[in-house]
């Protein structure tokens, strides 16, 4: 056992001895230690490095405020995992850790340079400096502020672990697990109610568990062991859930709350078999008890980050609970009673402490306690310099001015190995706040407390604002009572014993005797901004706590201001001279402590991570060398490469095939829409920009739908397969957004029209086979049917059966080619398709994919929405004029084209494109200009579409140019990195402009 | 995140929803005759309310039908939930 370890305590086992690794040196702790608490029993305190000016610094604290002790732990292993807190680690067999912010040695740091240059980086430095000159910022500036940025190293590798998501529903839920939790679960679970208790510590009790004061009881006895008997009988109860080593991160409106549970991050890593690493739990409870206690405040002092300054409750919790000194020459500096209880600790134990109390007297029971114990009390006094490099070794008080506004008399040295703060009690009112709870501000301690209005949910102990035993008991109780509408409990009778605590006296800055300037009060630990900082961004113009947060980064670490953020607001209300409730705080925005992203995604990693669509036909095209593409969530064949052939290759070769042959496509990603309905003709008129009315049965059209805006929505072919009965088909990736906009119009703007959607886009999968031979193939699938242009004419459907099974032959094109699709239930889409490559054989049918697609419409130059399109374009400015109904009193987007800017001459409008050097292919996306000299240069377009067809032996463009249509023949400037591009606006249709291929 | 009261399925996770914003515009009946400022009145111009808002929502992961919500963006306190052509509450 090490000298520090000075106590046996039923919490850790000091029988079973684990041991660990810290910056590359081995040493031993005990199971129940954390990381924090094993290293302290070594005498280890310097455990890192401060953020900006590298100062040494040491454990703070023993749970999730700590702003020092953050580590890397497990390095060199994909399970790697940077700032995490060594007060909240609990300590296993192997565990690795190491300091973080510091090169070569948390001993020796280089970066302790900035401490010595610290007065010329104040607060802003990096905003001021980094300006000027401007063309540094590129080369010098970012790449340097890049290497000392940042904390700990993220894991390069994949996580190997699984995370899970849990959805759960109680009556009542209940965070955290001290003396309150434990009160209101009991009463809630006793009265029927499912309750849930989260508790981010493994053990139930909180500060209760390790008190043991003759002043403060319960029913007579010591508190601890009045909270050790209650836990035992809190597990027998049926109806409540105790879910330990899980922390709420956030409280979202209609509480709706997510907690983090740990499930395997306090094993060995060779005993944590890639189960399940974390679970996120996502709680939605009818009542929420808020039982987050409250943190221990700092006080603000010159040089008060030294390794062996400490809170002191937490160096309390050390002794008593880990069995752990902090030191053996103690000093507590305090302006209350609270830190009397961790001097009464030490005394009783044989440890020599002192006090320095900023405050005149108190008469207090456990102030007397201690006075009778011998502690040495320096009673108005404050401390004004603290020495001592990689760990404290003595301090200089001095004596407080009647108004506390000053020092006065002599300084006077105290030699001392740990110094124990207690500046009061912050509430955690985080929790409350996320939930959209209000605070109000208490003068007599200086604290925000939870100011309740929302009916379902309560703040109990002492993140209320309770600090008494008494208070914490008796209030929970009644507070629980009411909300939960419970009668009468087992602690309405309790005797609480406690000391009955006096006023504290709160000074936010201590006074000294040197000038601010040049005292080193920290505020923020973790960010290393100071007292000094704060004052500077006021005198700058800073007023707001939010503005003065950012500037001098006060709050912003990965302790989120836990221990600063009352601080900074304090002294910010006391140099501007206002009251401090009048500030108002920070938003506090969830997740109260970190969350791994592992936790966040869940199971949602890899393949799960959305959901992939395949067509029936999907396991040909990967049996046929088919690379794929995203086209929303499908993989559709982009193109089929032959032996080695690159993409270029292989869309020249499927292009051709299907102008000189035949070429299958599978279309089956194309949305189609059901629909039915005696209105269903109507329906149609009122949201395509052409007329339905008219169209036979039997027949298809093409439709061109508009938002109300007047802009291109999406299009397709439409079929009528009978009086009321209509099949429509929309873009790939735009298919569930059109329906869900028609079922928009149909439910809340027309009502009265008697029509059903529904999407078949899954029913059925699409076999399109186009070119001149394709209406031999068809005849040989369907020897029966008669594929004449009289009976078959184009722009018709007919129905079909191929061995007894039922399907619909549409002949419609988009490669301009004679072309039929088959639609056929899914299931027999492959079985269809081999059917189609089978009957193509001879005339060497060849599939092709999205890319070839593209390139054969482009030829015709149809257009794609989405590519050619960007919802800033109109049918006019599509040249589609043709497809707007002038008849049709109304339309969706009818009124928006003729408003004043879509009327405009100079709108960008679709053209063709051809470059003057035919085997010059343009980049889709780039710009366009007409005068190249004229600076700045006016870009007046872009390309939206470009290929080089096989069939044209030329390359071909669609663009959209500002008033393009009446520039067919001019001459434009596509400017590129290297050269310029210089074209010609053509047609937009490259191929066949008589359209004889169709009938062909 | 809210627990939203769907007319027609009962209380659902927020998850499930989608807002189609501000509820009661009425598409003109006859959008023709009216003038550009008129129509861009319809088109464009939402009120988008500190407090008390009506507001239309769908039930987009579940039954897929459109309802109207009363909701004050202050605080996100649901007041009232009616179907489609149900007279607004006061």
């Amino acid at each position: 056992m090490t000298k520090f370890r000075v106590n046996k305590t039923k919490h850790v086992d000091q029988t079973k001895t684990i041991s660990f690794n810290f910056d590359g040196k081995s040493y031993h702790g005990f199971e129940g230690d954390t990381l924090a608490s094993a290293l302290l029993a070594n005498g280890v305190h310097l455990v890192g490095r401060s953020f900006k000016y590298h100062r040494p610094r040491g454990i703070i604290s023993c749970g999730s405020e700590e702003p020092n002790a953050i580590c890397q732990i497990n390095e060199d292993t994909d399970l790697t995992e940077p700032n995490v807190r060594a007060t909240e680690i609990e300590l296993y067999e192997g565990l690795k850790a190491s300091s973080q912010n510091c090169w070569p040695s948390v001993n020796f740091d280089i970066g302790g340079i900035n401490n010595f240059i610290s007065p010329f980086i104040p607060a802003g430095f990096y905003y001021k400096t980094f300006m000027w000159p401007k063309s540094f910022w590129k080369k010098v500036y970012e790449p340097l502020i890049r290497i000392s940025a940042g904390l700990g190293k993220s894991p390069t590798k994949p996580d190997p672990e699984l995370y899970d998501h849990k959805h759960v529903h109680y009556d009542v839920l209940i965070i955290g697990g001290g003396i309150s939790g434990i009160i209101a679960s009991k009463i809630a679970a006793k009265n029927n109610l499912k309750t849930l208790l989260i508790e981010d510590k493994n053990i139930l009790g909180g500060s209760t568990i390790f008190q043991k004061n003759e002043n403060y009881k319960i029913n007579n006895k010591y508190s601890s062991e009045w909270i050790d008997e209650e836990i035992y009988e809190l597990k027998k109860l049926d109806n409540l859930t105790i879910k330990t080593r899980t922390s709420l991160a956030a409280y979202h409106s209609y509480n709706y709350l997510l907690a983090k549970e740990n499930i395997s991050d306090h094993l060995p890593l060779n005993k944590r078999n890639c189960g399940i690493r974390q679970r996120l739990w996502k709680i939605r409870a009818d009542k929420v008890i808020v039982a987050t206690g409250a943190i221990e405040r700092p006080l603000v002092f010159n040089n008060n980050d030294r390794p062996g300054i400490m809170l002191s409750n937490s160096v309390k919790k050390y002794l008593d609970f880990y069995g752990v000194s902090c030191g053996f020459n103690n000093v507590i500096f305090t302006n209350n009673d609270s830190a009397y209880e961790t001097a009464v600790s030490f005394k009783e134990k044989g440890i020599p402490v002192e006090i320095i109390d900023i405050r005149k007297k108190s008469n207090s029971k456990i102030v007397k306690n201690a006075e009778k114990l011998g502690v040495k009390i320096y009673w108005n006094s404050t401390i004004v310099n603290t020495f001592g490099h990689r760990k404290i070794n003595s301090i200089e008080i001095m004596n407080l001015s009647e108004d506390g506004s000053n020092v006065v008399g002599d300084k006077n040295r105290i030699k001392c190995d740990c110094l124990a703060l207690s500046g009061g009690w912050t509430p955690m009112v985080h929790m409350h706040t996320q939930s959209g709870g209000k605070l109000d501000f208490r003068e007599i301690d200086q604290t925000f407390i939870p100011n309740e209005i929302d009916e379902n949910h309560i703040n109990v102990g002492s993140c209320n604002g309770d600090f008494e035993l008494e208070d914490i008991i008796k209030n929970t109780n009644n507070k629980a009572k009411n909300f939960l509408k419970v009668s009468e409990t087992e602690f309405d009778n309790i005797s609480v014993l406690n000391s009955k605590e006096l006023d504290k006296r709160n000074i936010w800055l201590l006074p000294n005797l040197i000038s601010e300037g040049k005292c080193k009060s920290f505020i923020d630990f973790q960010n290393d901004s100071t007292a000094k900082d704060i004052k500077l961004a006021l005198r700058e113009g800073f007023k707001s706590i939010e503005h003065v947060k950012r500037y001098t980064t006060t709050g912003m670490a990965t302790d989120q201001g836990k221990l600063s953020n009352m601080h900074a607001l304090g002294i910010i209300a006391d140099t501007a001279g206002v009251k401090m409730g009048t500030l108002g705080t920070t938003t506090f925005r969830p997740p109260f402590t970190p969350l791994t992203f592992g936790s966040i995604v869940g199971r949602s990693v890899g393949k799960f991570f959305d959901i992939t669509r395949k067509t029936s036909i999907h396991e040909w095209h990967s049996q046929n060398n088919a690379k794929f593409e995203n086209v929303g969530q499908w993989k559709r064949p982009w193109y089929y490469p032959i032996n080695e052939e690159g993409l270029h290759d292989a869309v020249q070769r499927e292009s051709k095939a299907a102008r000189d042959s035949a070429g299958i496509l599978d279309a089956s990603t194309l949305g189609k829409i059901d629909i039915q309905g005696t209105d269903a003709s109507e329906f149609l008129n009122r949201v395509y920009t052409n007329a339905w009315s008219k169209l036979g049965i039997g027949k298809c059209r093409y439709g061109l739908m508009l938002n109300e805006d007047g802009m291109v929505y999406d299009d397709g072919v439409t079929t009528r397969l009978g009086e009321n009965h209509y099949l429509m088909t929309t873009t790939t990736g735009g298919a569930a957004n059109v329906l869900s906009k028609l079922e928009d119009y149909l439910q809340t703007e027309w009502p009265e029209l008697d029509v059903y959607l529904t999407s078949v886009t899954d029913h059925y999968s699409t076999a399109s086979i186009c070119g001149p031979n394709s209406k031999k193939i068809l005849t040989k699938i369907f020897p029966d049917k008669d594929f004449s242009d009289e009976s078959f004419p184009h722009m018709s459907y007919q129905n079909a059966k191929i061995d007894m099974i039922n399907c619909r032959i549409m002949r419609i094109s988009f490669t301009g080619e004679l072309s039929y699709e088959i639609n056929i239930e899914s299931k027999y889409g492959k079985s269809l398709w081999e059917k189609c490559i089978e009957a193509g054989k001879e005339f060497k049918i060849t599939p092709y994919g999205t890319e070839t697609m593209h390139l054969l419409r482009a030829e015709k130059g149809f257009i794609i929405v989405g590519q050619d399109t960007d919802g800033t374009m109109t049918p006019i400015d599509l040249q589609m004029d043709w497809i707007v109904s002038k008849k049709k009193y109304d339309f969706i987007g009818k009124r928006s084209l003729y408003r004043s800017d879509t009327i405009k001459e100079d709108r960008k409008q679709l053209v063709g494109l051809l470059t003057d050097d035919p085997n010059e292919v343009l980049e889709e996306g780039a710009q366009i200009v007409s005068d190249i000299n004229k600076k700045p240069i006016e870009m007046i377009g872009h390309v939206t579409s470009s290929y080089f067809s096989p069939n044209l032996n030329k390359s071909i463009a669609l663009a959209v140019v500002k008033s393009g249509k009446k520039m067919n023949g001019k001459k434009l400037i596509v400017p590129m990195e290297n050269k310029n591009i210089n074209v010609t606006v053509s047609d937009t249709v490259f191929l066949d402009k008589e359209n004889k291929r169709i009938n062909a | 995140m809210f627990l939203i009261n769907c007319p027609y399925c009962g209380e659902r996770d927020q998850s499930e929803f989608s807002c189609g914003g501000e509820a009661h515009i009425i598409r003109p009946k006859q959008p023709t005759e009216l003038s550009d400022d008129e129509w861009a009145e319809y088109l464009f111009m939402r009120k988008n309310i500190k407090g008390v808002q009506f507001e239309r929502w769908n039930h987009a992961h579940g039954c897929r039908k459109w309802f109207n919500m009363v909701r004050d963006t202050t605080n996100d306190k649901i007041h009232a939930i009616y179907k489609m052509g149900e007279k607004p509450p006061e």
